[in-house]
């Protein structure tokens, strides 16, 4: 258990800067996403908390004692890599074992605590085995089993699910979260994947240009994004963004609704969209579609996605023309000059 | 579920003392790679550099094997020295021609011997232990080898050809019955020249095959199905790629065949006259024979722009090569 | 070209190949069986023994040379060498490959720099130092001189083995516990061993291999080496003792030429690693 902090962090690489000014405050023994696209800062970030970089400026504390300037093998971090970082030349055992031999831990103790993990990730009939031999979600585990056999404060994940199948990553996804659970250690985990941060985490921090966009519970963010950036990145498909000349009206696929099944009040917009085609995927369908009516003249055409969340086909063909509305609780508005979220909407209806 | 009682649970804790301290200041990477070069960067300045610096002093100075103090400045005088004897520019010229056609003939053997090497084969195993006897050799005894083979009485070369009829009277490289391989200036050159060959190949190719291992098989196999011949996917797919490897293997080779004075040495002793000599020998027996220490450097010294400049234009051409 | 045709000009190639680097070995080792009587007649078919092998001329080489010693030099000077590169060429190339930033990184070439001087301009200060050092005349001025020779190339090729694993291994092992120079040791020196390996015979044959330095800085007998001392003892003024020379020659060459030859594939993995960087 501990509590992360940042303050004012800061990493410059000549004239680039990779973290400008990031402050974070991680409850104790949660799971914190740190979400954001390449070149966010987001690795960069987490190289830091893990010791394998040095800040500029600006600190970092666990459980208010900092830790900057202490190398990595002082600091009570253990990492999961996104390529495992698997040791080639020992077995699995030996594997798990080496942060407690590094350490020098008595051997009594060094035999319980990687039963302990063998049990925890069920990988007690691949000790002996060598890690070329080991498939992608049974490297995995014996990289958790490693990080978690020296019981750190706290965890990094670099992006850990990025190596393994489409597959098997959702079933992967639930055991960390159990795992987290179970172990109750704070965890950072970093990611550019917004569905699994959503899924796993606590909170998330969604990072952009070196800079924190907006942190809050999976919920908050999908709801009340704080800025166009985190708008259009938390989602898939990414929330509709409809350009009206000094506003920006944000509304998420399913959020956009047949006008012929929506009662007339609390409609913030009216829209004629031209369907231009229909895609199933299993559960639901999507809409794809261009403004053709309900906005300025000038800002027509623009493209938006909807959500039918159900099996049988909509009520509609590609060519056809359809009014669909977003009700006021739904629209969010966005200053169209600093990507911030507006409260009151003044919008030009045509 | 928590963990068994622990010792690994020690926060950030930073051990004290100087013990600590030193090696706290190994945690750097920045002074541990100090440490870890300086061995060899000492070692290279103190057998390397400083002598480097003192043969530049002695190409000054009037030093001999007599008196071997470097007490006066003589200027240019040994150097002047140098170019105005005739043996210089023979010396200077035969040592380029070695170079260029051992590089040469190399590269070519080594392409040749690395498409063969690159494929499996029945009895490859024998053909490495065969393909490697050379190099193996050190290369005062290939030198040596050579010498009997090619010796003005007994070369069995010779013996062939005249069975063949090349040789003795009425054929068309006699009417003598032997070639005189070391005793005449081109052939002798062109022994010196064959032997760099002969015992460096083996080097270069294992240079070049490792380049040529690396060249991926979907760009080849590509090549195949559309259907380029043998001789066009070598020149337009094979050798490109191999490019900045065979660069690595011409200079390493170039360097250690222009240093290397052992075949001339041993085989033409810069014979006949001075004819046959290249510039490292000459040097050699100025310095060591003829006792003129100040001489025998000023003569290396003029090997060193020479290689200087051919080094740069390699490693500049490598470079970019690299980046692409 | 159909398929036969290929397949036989392919093979015939390899043979000329092979020809090309063994038959003079062949024919060095038949030398050595010859009866003085029959080497010295001229127009004598060189190939066959007419009048019969002996095994003379190689005993001689045994008895009543210094053969034995200057092996047995070559041996340790060789061993001694090796063992000089691995401790200096070792920790430097992890020090370029990893702890010297941006600059250590691409000095892989410029490590052929130093082959730029050669050592016909070096022996004769590189001697002056040598005597300095209470060494001349003994075998411990060429295992003290020859690493001049073997240390860049090995710290080159070690280089480039070092850049191709990963560096998220080394900092995997940071994070475990270790201190960097332990993460050095305990994870990415195993990595390396088969470049180690390769730069271990490199550094054997280089040293072998030079004639220059063996010549110039050791004249005495007992304290030579192969190179310097086969020529000088079995080539007295205008008589060279061919057969025992030759079997000089192929008592080295043979078994060296075995051991290269059945690690050439591992050799040519070592400079995958070092070109791919």
């Amino acid at each position: 258990m501990a509590v992360l902090e940042t303050r004012a962090l800061m990493k410059h690489f000549g004239r680039i800067r990779a973290v400008d000014g990031i402050d974070i405050t991680s409850g104790d023994g949660e799971l914190l996403a740190i979400l954001g696209p390449s070149g966010s800062g987001k690795s960069t970030l987490m190289r830091m908390v893990a010791g394998l970089e040095e800040p500029s400026s600006g600190d970092i504390l666990v459980d208010g004692r900092s830790i900057v300037g202490i190398p990595p093998k002082h600091r009570n971090v253990a990492m999961v890599f996104q390529s495992f970082a698997l040791y080639p030349h020992m077995n699995v055992r030996e594997n798990i074992r080496f942060p407690l031999v590094a350490r020098k831990v008595p051997e009594q103790e060094q035999r319980e605590k990687v039963d302990w993990v063998t049990g925890i990730l069920e990988i007690g009939d691949l000790l002996d085995r060598r890690p070329t031999r080991l498939s992608g979600g049974q490297m995995q585990r014996v990289a958790l089993a490693r990080a978690l056999v020296r019981d750190p404060e706290l965890f990094v994940f670099d992006e850990p699910l990025s190596s393994l199948d489409a597959q098997i990553r959702s079933q992967a996804r639930g055991e960390l979260r159990e795992l987290h659970d179970r172990t109750q250690i704070t965890t950072l985990y970093v990611t550019h994947d917004q569905l699994e941060a959503l899924g796993l985490a606590d909170r998330v921090a969604v990072v952009h240009n070196g800079r924190v966009q907006q942190i809050g519970s999976p919920r908050e963010l999908y709801e009340n994004p704080g800025n166009l950036f985190v708008a259009g990145f938390i989602g898939d498909p990414p929330m509709n963004l409809l350009n009206l000349g000094d506003t920006i009206v944000g509304a998420r696929p399913e959020h956009l609704l047949l006008e012929t099944d929506t009662s007339a009040e609390d409609v913030a917009l009216n829209l004629d969209i031209e369907i231009e085609h229909l895609e199933f995927l299993g559960a639901e369908w999507l809409i794809y579609g261009a403004v053709s009516g309900g906005i300025p003249e000038s800002e027509r055409r623009q493209r938006v996605i909807g959500r039918l969340r159900q099996a049988e086909p909509p009520p509609m063909r590609a060519g056809e023309h359809r009014q669909f509305v977003i009700k006021n609780a739904n629209a969010r508005y966005f200053d169209i000059a600093t990507g911030e979220r507006k409260s009151t909407p003044e919008v030009a209806l045509a | 579920m928590n963990a068994p009682s622990t010792s690994t649970r020690q926060g950030a804790a930073v051990p004290e003392g100087l013990r600590g301290r030193i090696g706290d200041a190994l945690e750097r990477p920045g002074v541990l790679g100090t440490v870890m070069l300086a061995p060899a960067i000492l070692y290279i300045v103190a057998f390397v550099a400083v002598p480097f610096c003192i043969a530049i002093a002695l190409s000054f100075s009037n030093a001999t094997v007599g008196d071997p103090t470097i007490d006066s400045f003589v200027g240019l005088e040994n150097f002047r020295a140098v170019l105005q004897q005739e043996a210089f520019v023979t010396a200077l010229r035969n040592s380029v021609i070695v170079t260029i056609a051992t590089v040469v003939g190399i590269v070519v053997l080594a392409t040749i011997a690395v498409e063969l090497l690159a494929r499996d084969f029945r009895g490859k195993r024998l053909v490495q232990v065969l393909f490697m006897m050379p190099w193996a050799m050190p290369v005062a005894l290939s030198a040596i080898t050579w010498l009997w083979l090619l010796d003005s009485q007994f070369s069995p070369i010779d013996w062939l050809l005249l069975k063949v009829g090349v040789l003795g009277p009425g054929g068309p490289l006699g009417p003598a019955q032997h070639m005189y391989y070391l005793g005449r200036e081109w052939l002798g050159l062109g022994s010196v020249v064959f032997l760099d060959i002969w015992r460096t190949l083996p080097l270069a190719t294992i240079i070049v095959l490792a380049g040529r291992l690396s060249i991926p098989r979907e760009r080849l196999e590509q090549a195949q199905i559309d259907g380029a011949s043998f001789m066009r996917i070598l020149f337009r797919i094979i050798v490109p790629a191999l490019a900045p490897v065979l660069i690595v293997a011409i200079l390493f080779t170039a360097l250690l065949v222009i240093g290397e004075m052992s075949s001339v040495a041993l085989l033409t002793r810069g014979g006949p006259g001075h004819s046959g000599q290249i510039l490292p020998y000459w040097a050699y027996l100025k310095g060591i024979e003829s006792g003129d220490l100040a001489q025998g450097a000023a003569i290396s010294l003029f090997l060193f722009p020479v290689l200087a400049a051919a080094a740069i234009v390699a490693l500049r051409f490598a470079s970019r090569l690299h980046r692409d | 070209m159909n398929r036969q045709a290929r397949k036989t000009s392919f093979y015939a190639a390899v043979v000329l190949l092979v020809l090309f680097s063994f038959l003079p070995i062949i024919y060095a080792v038949i030398t050595i069986f010859k009866k003085e009587s029959e080497l010295f007649t001229p127009g004598s078919n060189p190939f066959i023994y007419e009048q019969g092998a002996t095994l003379e001329h190689l005993t001689y080489l045994f008895t009543n040379t210094q053969f034995p010693t200057f092996l047995w030099n070559s041996v340790v000077i060789g061993l001694f060498v090796v063992a000089i590169t691995v401790l200096l060429a070792v920790p430097a190339a992890y020090a370029l490959a990893r702890l010297t930033g941006r600059w250590g990184e691409s000095s892989g070439m410029a490590i052929f720099l130093v082959y730029l001087i050669p050592p016909t301009l070096l022996f004769i200060p590189l001697f002056r130092v040598v005597v300095w050092l209470n060494l001349a005349n003994s075998i411990w001025a060429l295992v003290v001189v020859l690493p001049t020779i073997t240390v860049p190339f090995c710290t080159w090729l070690l280089l480039g083995f070092f850049r191709s694993v990963p560096r998220e291994l080394d900092e995997a092992a940071l994070l475990d516990g270790c201190s960097r120079f332990a993460a050095f040791r305990k994870v990415v020196l195993p990595q390396a061993l088969p470049g180690i390996g390769a730069c271990i015979v490199f550094a054997f044959s280089l040293s072998l291999s030079n004639y220059i330095y063996s010549v110039t800085f050791v004249s005495e007998s007992a304290s030579r080496n192969l190179s310097a001392g086969v020529p000088t003892e079995l080539i007295r003024g205008d008589v060279y003792f061919w057969p025992s020379l030759m079997a000089a020659t192929a008592i080295v060459a043979i078994p060296l030429g075995i051991a290269y030859g059945l690690l050439f594939d591992y050799l040519v993995r070592g400079f995958q690693s070092a070109e791919s960087g």
